[in-house]
């Protein structure tokens, strides 16, 4: 058996069903070896987007997300693909084929530094030595990248590594080391405080991140809030965390966020952060977030904890084992008044639109198109004014809603898109994204039709770099700088140069019989509406 | 701002160190020394980082240390409970009439002289960082030609603190 076979056969014990890559001369004896294999290849347009795709597939599916790619450039390529993963704590693993081990640092044709380009976008990476080491590092980077706070972990492994003999293959039953050991279950003591506070709180809130869905534990968040009454509100990591229109759920945090939600977090006086990294974008002024309140700060990653704010009662562990061990704690506690206030500040503090009538209104249409889709239906929202919209009119039912939010990558939503729908066809998926970030991904469109992945697409199409734009108007007094898009593609005839479905939305007299159309078949088609250019978040 | 001792176990990998150096930098910590050696036990490096910075920076990065995943361990070398120790090789000019001055410098210090030339000679001292910067101070009258200092490496006192492997 070879390296190579080796690779294969540890990718079949962990159950991988797809690889997402790119081949080049280094990674040959792998995706020669995959033939071999029921696991299934996609081969993506450009080596960023494998990693996106797995990140998809990953993020619906609860797997780790595979993707492989030759050495060189298609390594460096994958870099963003990588730091996203890991700004977003999504569980991967990234296969990088490498220069013949003989010739490390000699600067041959294709050599690149990955393990030491990417050390920080990665929770951890291995350069392959030894053919015998194969089994035994899979079995560490599928366990690495999945457990405790998730990321991605990168093995880089030199072709002469891929076509050397390994004598036997045993494929460890479980994880030996020395060093790795996440906690998942919180202090029974720190978990105690906490429902002592809970007790004691007539505001109590819970702020879920995107830890919540990492976890898996949304049932359990869902099922606790309405135990106890305790309303929830969400960071844009968290969002589907609980269903939209769930009357306990007061809305996405942050500048970005309802006010409705900010003020509740704010007013609060126990506030359970849980699975979120209190980062800039959701609470722009720590302090807020502990004056006059107590605040417990739950998070898997110890580090997270008091990295930006201080917490009362620091509590380390996974989010879905703390409320599991929260619910067997029976207390009583009362908030009645406390979710009238909220709700009042609901429905009198949603902020009002003006959508220009001659065009399609973003904020309407997204709530259109959410509230048709299928239930369980997955919406992934690219980067820029598309992902601030769909983060405020997006009607989460029972389904997911996935975005690059950490590291706000654009073109992140058609790769992931594909990945998402990989893993369950059955989902309708969606991907909404802005003309900039479309033409950041349309490559994109052969894969899908190569491999037959019916994602439909969303595009809302102003001629700008709308996020940019407004930037750039309230910052620089419309003085627009390289946000012009002029020169895109007519969609159509790229829809129809794709042999896909097209339907042109321009303003909201038609909006609903277009989204039924476009919701109708399974099948791939790409739905572009013009909205207003002057249009602000 | 203020110093704080950190003793660090971990894996002996390839890369162990960079990646360690490495999340210093990126993340702006302050680092003044570190060192790092091979334990009894040849699978374990250990690792001796003086540090600075504010409390919270120094929490931080004793918990993003941690995290790594090549890190078995780290905790506070805390100076009362502690012995610190840091080797410096000095090369001073001296013509034949300073060379005696500092001979009797280091002799007050217990350092050694190490190599002897015409015009330089190598003093060789272990010590606190302390007692490292008084001996350079006191040389001050003397060309220092070049100075190889090995940051500090440091063990808790008794067995309390010991980690097993």
């Amino acid at each position: 058996m070879l390296g190579a076979d080796a690779i294969v056969k540890c990718l079949e014990e962990e159950g991988v069903e797809y690889v997402f890559g790119y081949p080049g001369v280094a990674i040959c004896p792998f995706y020669n070896s995959i033939l071999e294999s029921s696991i299934k290849t996609i081969l993506i347009r450009t080596e960023q987007n494998a990693a996106h795709a797995a990140s998809g597939l990953a993020r619906v599916s609860g797997k780790v997300g595979v993707c492989a790619v030759t050495s060189g450039p298609g390594a460096t390529n994958v870099i963003t693909g990588i730091a996203t993963a890991f700004a977003d704590s999504i569980p991967m693993v990234c296969i990088t084929g490498q220069v013949n081990s003989a010739l490390l640092g000699s600067d041959v044709f294709q050599e690149a530094d990955i393990t030491g380009a990417v050390e920080s976008f990665v929770k951890y990476s291995y350069l392959v030595k030894n053919v015998a080491d194969i089994p035994r590092i899979f079995k560490e980077a599928f366990h690495i990248a999945n457990t405790g706070r998730k990321g991605p972990v990168l093995i880089d492994i030199p072709i002469d590594i891929q076509n050397a003999e390994i004598k036997r293959f045993v494929y460890p039953e479980t994880v030996s080391m020395r060093t790795y050991k996440p906690t998942v279950r919180g202090n029974m003591a720190q978990i105690k405080k906490v429902v002592a506070e809970l007790e004691k709180a007539k505001k109590p809130i819970i702020c879920a991140g995107g830890g919540v869905l990492l976890s898996d534990a949304e049932k359990e968040l869902r099922e606790f809030s309405q135990k106890y009454k305790i309303p929830v509100v969400s960071t844009m990591m968290g969002i589907s965390a609980m269903p939209t229109k769930d009357p306990f759920y007061f809305g996405m945090v942050g500048n970005n966020g309802k006010p409705y939600a900010n003020r509740a977090m704010n007013e609060s006086d126990l506030l359970i952060m849980v699975g979120a990294r209190v980062a800039d974008r959701a609470v722009s002024q720590p302090d807020l977030i502990t004056e006059n309140k107590v605040l417990v700060h739950i998070d898997v990653d110890p580090a997270e904890i008091g990295k930006n704010v201080g917490p009362t009662i620091p509590l380390v562990g996974d989010a879905k084992h703390i409320f599991e061990d929260l619910s067997s704690q029976e207390f009583t506690c009362n908030h009645d008044e406390w979710l009238d206030t909220l709700s009042e500040y609901r429905k009198n503090m949603e902020p009002k639109r003006n959508p220009n009538p001659a065009y399609v209104d973003p904020a309407a249409f997204i709530t259109m198109l959410s509230e048709k889709m299928q239930n369980d239906g997955v919406y992934v929202a690219d980067v820029g004014q598309n992902q601030i919209w769909s983060c405020a009119y997006h009607i989460v039912k029972d389904g997911r809603f996935l975005t690059s939010g950490g590291m706000g990558t654009m073109g992140y939503s058609i790769p992931a898109a594909m990945g998402a729908k990989i893993s369950d066809k059955s989902k309708q998926v969606i991907a909404v994204c802005g003309d900039g970030s479309f033409q950041m991904s349309m490559m994109e469109l052969a894969t899908m039709n190569q491999h037959d992945i019916p994602v439909k697409i969303v595009v809302l199409k102003n001629n700008y770099l709308g996020m940019v734009r407004q930037y750039q108007h309230f910052t620089y007094k419309d003085n627009y700088s390289v946000v012009d898009l002029s020169g895109s593609p007519d969609l159509e005839k790229l829809a129809a140069a794709y042999d896909m479905g097209f339907i042109r939305l321009k303003d909201m007299k038609n909006a609903e019989d277009a989204i039924n159309k476009f919701l109708e078949k399974d099948e791939s088609m790409i739905m572009e509406c013009l909205i207003d250019p002057m249009d602000l978040v | 701002m203020r110093k704080k001792v950190f003793q660090l176990l971990v894996d002996n990998t390839s890369g162990v160190l960079s990646r360690i150096s490495g999340l210093f930098s990126r993340r702006g910590y302050n680092i003044e020394s570190i060192t790092a050696g091979v334990t009894a036990d040849p699978r374990y490096t250990r690792i001796t980082i003086v540090a600075s910075g504010d409390d919270e920076i120094l929490d931080q990065i004793e918990k993003q240390v941690a995290k790594l995943v090549d890190v078995r361990d780290i905790k506070e070398l805390e100076p009362d409970n502690s012995v610190y120790r840091e080797l410096a090789l000095v090369k001073v000019r001296t013509n034949s009439e300073q060379r005696q001055g500092v001979i009797s410098v280091a002799d007050i210090f217990r350092a050694k002289i190490i190599d002897v030339a015409s015009d330089s000679l190598i003093v060789e001292l272990t010590g606190n960082q302390a007692k490292i910067d008084a001996f350079l101070n006191l040389l001050e009258g003397y060309e220092i030609l070049e100075l190889a200092r090995t940051g500090i490496a440091g063990l808790g006192r008794g067995t309390e603190n010991v980690t097993y492997l």
